[in-house]
């Protein structure tokens, strides 16, 4: 079993690049197909910019950590900062048809992540951390069908 | 090595902007001011060729959405082509292919331009 791995980054945009590469590489390792590892890499791009963004209104020397741990068939990933609190599990998804003809921009991460994965989850140490943990199965149609 | 590149040019009747390699939150405001360029030259008709683009998040696709309704006021558009079907499933996902046309080659959409322009 793949262990746990942890990455730890200043919070620039132009890290993304790295951190889609750490997330990439651990989840071909774990034995994700090419297209469920670009998922997974895209939601974590989502949250990471989000936290870049909401978090620490584009501070650059604050710092964000990744923590992947692969567990049987569960790949989680952690993205953990020590920013203003946001939780994406609460912000309203956008109704899309709406958001693209009224030429509305805000909120397409948050939807991007949610229909990446399988489950975002949210917590909030206040003055301490925020923690967005994203879940993808490896089987996610066989994981559905158990819950 | 740069992990993005925007190339303009300029082909018939209309204006390329070719995109390369990865198209995020850090990336995306070389595109915005590409656009910006094209909206300042009051060049409307505008294709993107996605060939070479590899990579695409929401910070990306937000481009698009902030320039297209000035565009299409001005009688133009925003034509997006050669997508690989990594770029197109995100694209989707959010149903972009409603609002935007997206065609499999660069001339489909010039021919597109030309056809509308008759009418």
């Amino acid at each position: 079993m793949p262990k746990k791995l942890t990455k730890t980054i200043e919070s620039r945009t132009d890290n993304l690049l790295q951190i889609r590469e750490f997330v990439l590489d651990a989840a071909r390792t774990f034995g994700f197909s090419e297209e469920e590892a670009s998922k997974i890499v895209l939601a974590v791009d989502e949250a990471c910019t989000n936290v870049i963004k909401h978090a620490y209104h584009y501070a650059p020397d604050k710092t964000i950590q990744i923590v992947i741990e692969p567990n049987k068939d569960k790949f989680q990933v952690t993205i953990i900062d020590e920013g203003k609190a946001f939780n994406p599990t609460t912000v309203r998804l956008p109704n899309l048809k709406q958001q693209l003809t009224h030429y509305r921009r805000g909120g397409l991460g948050i939807y991007l992540m949610k229909s990446l994965v399988d489950k975002v989850e949210y917590k909030y140490a206040p003055g301490q951390k925020n923690e967005v943990r994203l879940t993808k199965y490896l089987s996610s149609s066989a994981s559905r069908a158990r819950h | 090595m740069a992990d993005f590149k925007v190339h303009q040019r300029d082909g018939e009747g209309v204006s390329v902007i070719d995109l390369k390699g990865y198209l995020d939150a850090h990336t995306a405001p070389d595109l915005e001011n590409a656009f910006q360029k094209l909206l300042n030259d009051r060049k409307f008709n505008i294709i993107v060729n996605c060939k070479e683009l590899s990579y695409i998040s929401s910070a990306g696709l937000g481009v698009f959405m902030a320039f297209i309704e000035d565009v299409r006021k001005n009688k133009g558009d925003i034509k997006l082509t050669n997508m690989s079907p990594k770029v197109y499933n995100v694209f989707d996902l959010l149903g972009f292919p409603i609002l935007y046309e997206i065609y499999k080659d660069e001339q489909e959409a010039v021919i597109r331009f030309k056809e509308q322009k008759r009418t």
